[in-house]
C-alpha cells in the first residue's frame, strides 16, 4: 500500500475565521494506482493535494493522519516534512506554468535543487536528459530560461522535475487545465507512462474534468464541499454512479459525438456551499434533487459494493 | 539584440537633438537681457559709450548674427566643447565653471547613492526575515523617507553643526583656505562634505530598505518559491532566489538615481551652500546667466541619456525576461 489518509482535516486561517476546506477525508491509494480526484471548483481538491506535500502558511492541520508506505508523514511540521518531499511525496502544483524561477536557467535550477538535497547534478543529468526526451523535450531546455518555453513545455519540465527522484506518491493538480485538447491527451498519457515505468508509484490526478481523468485513472474519487462523496473504479463511477452529485457531474458531460457547447454550459444548478460555515447534514442537500428528511443528518461514507464507497442516504442498502 | 540597441541608440540621438534645441530656445525667450545686465553692471553713464559696448558684448555672446546662425553656431561650438561665456563670472567660459562644480557634486552624490543603496538593500533583506529587525528598522526607515528632505537637512545642520559644533554647516571647504592638496585642506573638505552626505544618505537609505523588504516578501510568496518549498528545498536556497530577483527592480532604481546624479542635489547644495552643480544652477538663475544655465542643463541631459542607455544594457544583462521580449520569441 502506498498512501493511506485517515480522517484528514485541514483548514485555512483567514481574517474572517477558519475555512474548513478538508473535513474528515479517508481513503487509500494502492501501489501503482492512479486515482482521479474530481469535483467542481472549490470542493477542496487542491487543498487535499497540498496537504499531502506542503501546507502553506495559511493552512492548518486540524486532525487526521497520512502514511506513505506505512510511515506516518509529519504533515504539520514543515521542517520534518522536508525529508519526505521530492523523495517520497511530490507535487505538480496547479500553477505549474509559473513554478520555475524566471531568472534562472532550468539546468541551473535543477542543479541548485539537487545540490540542496546533497545530490550530484552531473551524476543525475543523464537520467534527467533521458526523461526530458521521454516527454518530448530536447536537452537544450536545460539551457533555457522558463520564459523561452511554451506553457506545455514548462508543464512537462515540472513533471520531469517533480518525479526525478521516483517518489512513492505524485499529486498532479490540474495539469491539463491550461492546455489545449490535443496536448491534454498527451500529458495524460505521459502520466500513465511515468507510472508504468515506475517513476512514480501512486498518483493523485486532481481535475475538474472527469472525461479526461476517466481515460487514465484506475479509481475516481468525487469530492464535494471538503468531503468525499463517492469513490469507485473509474468505469463504475462513470457508468453506474450512485451519488446524486456524481450522477449530475456525469450527466453534465458532453456525450460522445454530441456538440460540446450546449451541454457543458448547463452544468449543475447552484454552487458548492462556502466552507466557512458549512451546512449541517449532507452538504449537497441544497442542490440535491433526491433530498429528503434524513439528509439533515450527515451521511457516512460507506462501502455499498466491493471497492465502491458512497456518502448518501439514498445510495446505501 | 543588434537591432534592439540600434533602435535604442536612434531614439537617444533624437532625444538629444530635441533636448539641445529646447535648451537653446528656452533661455532666449526667458525674461531678462544678459547684455543689458552686463551694461548696468559696468554702469556706464555716457550714452554714446553704450552703443559700442553693447556691440562688443553681443559679439562676445554671439548674439550679433541672425537667429538661425546662432543656432548653427551653437551646435558647432557644442562639438568643440565650447559652451559660451558666463555672464555671472564674466569672462570665465561656461565649460570651466561647470567642470569646477562637477567634482563636488560627484563626491557628494556617488557615495551617498551607492552606499545608501548597498546598506538599504542589506538591511531590507535582513528585515524581511527577522521580526525583530522588521519592528525596529522598518519604522525608522518609514520615518526617514517620510521626512521632508529640507527639514532633515536643516535639522542635521542645526543639531550636529550649530548646537554640537562638530561639523561646519556651509561651503565646500573653510573660507580661510586656498584649494591645494595639503592635509589641512583635504581635512576641511571632508568635514564640510560630511553633513550634506549624511542627509542624502539617510533619506535614500530608508527608501531602499523599505523597497527591498517589500520586494523580498513579495518574491517569497511567488509561485516558484512555493514550488521549491514543495520539493523540499531548504529555506536558504529559496531566500537566495528571492533576494536575487528582488534585486532586479532595485538595480533599475539605482540606475535611475545615477541618471539624475549629474543634476546635483539642488536642495542639499542650497541648504549647505555646497559649491556643486545645483548651487551653480541657482546662481545662474539669480544672475540671469542663461549661458551658464544652458551649459548646466546640457550637462544634465547628456548625463541622463548616458545613464539611461547604461540602464538598458545592464537590464538586458541581468534579467533574462527582457532578452526574449527583444527577440520577439515566445
Ligand atoms: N488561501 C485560502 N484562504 C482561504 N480559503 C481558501 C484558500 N484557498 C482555498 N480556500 C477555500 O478552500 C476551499 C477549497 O479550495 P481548493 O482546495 O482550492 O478547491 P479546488 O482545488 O477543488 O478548486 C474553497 O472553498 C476555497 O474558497
Ligand atoms: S444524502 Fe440526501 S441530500 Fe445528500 S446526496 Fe444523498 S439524497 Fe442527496
Ligand atoms: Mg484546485
Amino acid at each position: 500500500m502506498t498512501l493511506q489518509v485517515d480522517d484528514l482535516r485541514v483548514c485555512y486561517r483567514t481574517l474572517m475565521g477558519e475555512v474548513r476546506a478538508l473535513d474528515g477525508v479517508s481513503f487509500t491509494v494502492a501501489d501503482g494506482e492512479i486515482m482521479g480526484v474530481v469535483g467542481e471548483s472549490g470542493c477542496g481538491k487542491s487543498t487535499l493535494g497540498k496537504s499531502l506535500v506542503r501546507l502553506d502558511n495559511r493552512m492548518k492541520h486540524v486532525g487526521g493522519t497520512v502514511t506513505v508506505d506505512g510511515e506516518p508523514l509529519p504533515i504539520a511540521d514543515d521542517r520534518a516534512m522536508n525529508r519526505f518531499r521530492f523523495t517520497s511525496v511530490s507535487i505538480i502544483p496547479q500553477y505549474a506554468m509559473s513554478a520555475l524561477n524566471p531568472t534562472r536557467r532550468i539546468g541551473r535550477l535543477v542543479a541548485d535543487l539537487l545540490d540542496a538535497h546533497g545530490m550530484s547534478y552531473a551524476a543525475t543529468r543523464p537520467e534527467l536528459v533521458r526523461r526530458l526526451a521521454l516527454v518530448g523535450l530536447p536537452e537544450t531546455v536545460l539551457d533555457s530560461y522558463p520564459i523561452e518555453l511554451s506553457g506545455g513545455m514548462k508543464q512537462r519540465v515540472v513533471l520531469v522535475l517533480s518525479t526525478l527522484r521516483d517518489p512513492a506518491l505524485l499529486v498532479a493538480d490540474e495539469v491539463t487545465s491550461a492546455l489545449d485538447v490535443s496536448t491534454q491527451r498527451a500529458v495524460a498519457q505521459t502520466l500513465v507512462e511515468f507510472r508504468d515505468r515506475g517513476y512514480v508509484r501512486g498518483m493523485l490526478v486532481v481535475t475538474h474534468d472527469i472525461s479526461l481523468v476517466y481515460q487514465i485513472a484506475d479509481t475516481i474519487m468525487v469530492m464535494y464541499a471538503g468531503r468525499l462523496a463517492e469513490k469507485a473504479p473509474s468505469d463504475v463511477v462513470v457508468t453506474e454512479p450512485l451519488h446524486p452529485y456524481t450522477q449530475l457531474l456525469i450527466g453534465a458531460l458532453p456525450e460522445v459525438g454530441a456538440r460540446f457547447s450546449e451541454r457543458r454550459l448547463t452544468g449543475i444548478p447552484g454552487r458548492p456551499p462556502g466552507l466557512r460555515n458549512p451546512p449541517q447534514g449532507c452538504r449537497f442537500r441544497a442542490r440535491c434533487p433526491l433530498a429528503f428528511d434524513k439528509c439533515a443528518e450527515q451521511p457516512p461514507f460507506v462501502e455499498v459494493a466491493e471497492n465502491h464507497q458512497v456518502a448518501c442516504w439514498k445510495a446505501g442498502s | 539584440m543588434r537591432r534592439y540597441f540600434g533602435r535604442k541608440l536612434a531614439i537617444y540621438a533624437l532625444t538629444f537633438v530635441v533636448a539641445v534645441t529646447l535648451n537653446w530656445i528656452i533661455p532666449r525667450f526667458m525674461p531678462g537681457d544678459p547684455v543689458l545686465r552686463m551694461l548696468t553692471r559696468t554702469s556706464v553713464s555716457n550714452p554714446e559709450a553704450i552703443a559700442p559696448m553693447r556691440a562688443y558684448y553681443e559679439n562676445v555672446f554671439g548674439l550679433d548674427v541672425p537667429l538661425w546662425k546662432q543656432y548653427v553656431n551653437y551646435w558647432v561650438e557644442l562639438f568643440q566643447g565650447n559652451l559660451g561665456v558666463s555672464v555671472w563670472l564674466f569672462p570665465a567660459p561656461v565649460a570651466d565653471v561647470i567642470l569646477h562644480a562637477v567634482p563636488y557634486t560627484l563626491a557628494l552624490l556617488l557615495p551617498s547613492i551607492l552606499l545608501s543603496w548597498w546598506a538599504g538593500n542589506k538591511v531590507g533583506a535582513l528585515a524581511a526575515r527577522s521580526t525583530w529587525l522588521d519592528n525596529t528598522a522598518l519604522p525608522v526607515s518609514y520615518a526617514l523617507t517620510a521626512t521632508p528632505y529640507m527639514w532633515l537637512g536643516i535639522l542635521l545642520a542645526w543639531g550636529l553643526g550649530i548646537v554640537a559644533g562638530v561639523f561646519p554647516v556651509a561651503g565646500g571647504y573653510s573660507f580661510e583656505l586656498r584649494p591645494d592638496w595639503s592635509w589641512v585642506f583635504v581635512g576641511s573638505l571632508a568635514l564640510h562634505w560630511f553633513l550634506p552626505f549624511l542627509s542624502l544618505f539617510l533619506v535614500a537609505f530608508g527608501g531602499w530598505a523599505i523597497g527591498m523588504r517589500n520586494l523580498i516578501i513579495y518574491e517569497l510568496e511567488a509561485d516558484y518559491a512555493s514550488y521549491l518549498a514543495a520539493l523540499g528545498a531548504p529555506r536558504r536556497l529559496i531566500r537566495r532566489y528571492a533576494f536575487r530577483n528582488a534585486l532586479l527592480p532595485q538595480i533599475t532604481g539605482l540606475a535611475l538615481q545615477l541618471g539624475v546624479l549629474v543634476s546635483g542635489a539642488l536642495v542639499t547644495e542650497i541648504v549647505f551652500a555646497y559649491p556643486g552643480l545645483g548651487h551653480l544652477i541657482l546662481q545662474a538663475i539669480q544672475n540671469q546667466d542663461f549661458f551658464l544655465l544652458q551649459g548646466a542643463f546640457l550637462f544634465i541631459v547628456i548625463g541622463v541619456l548616458v545613464a539611461n542607455f547604461v540602464i538598458d544594457i545592464v537590464y538586458v544583462l541581468v534579467d533574462p525576461r527582457t532578452r526574449t521580449g527583444m527577440q520577439g520569441a515566445a
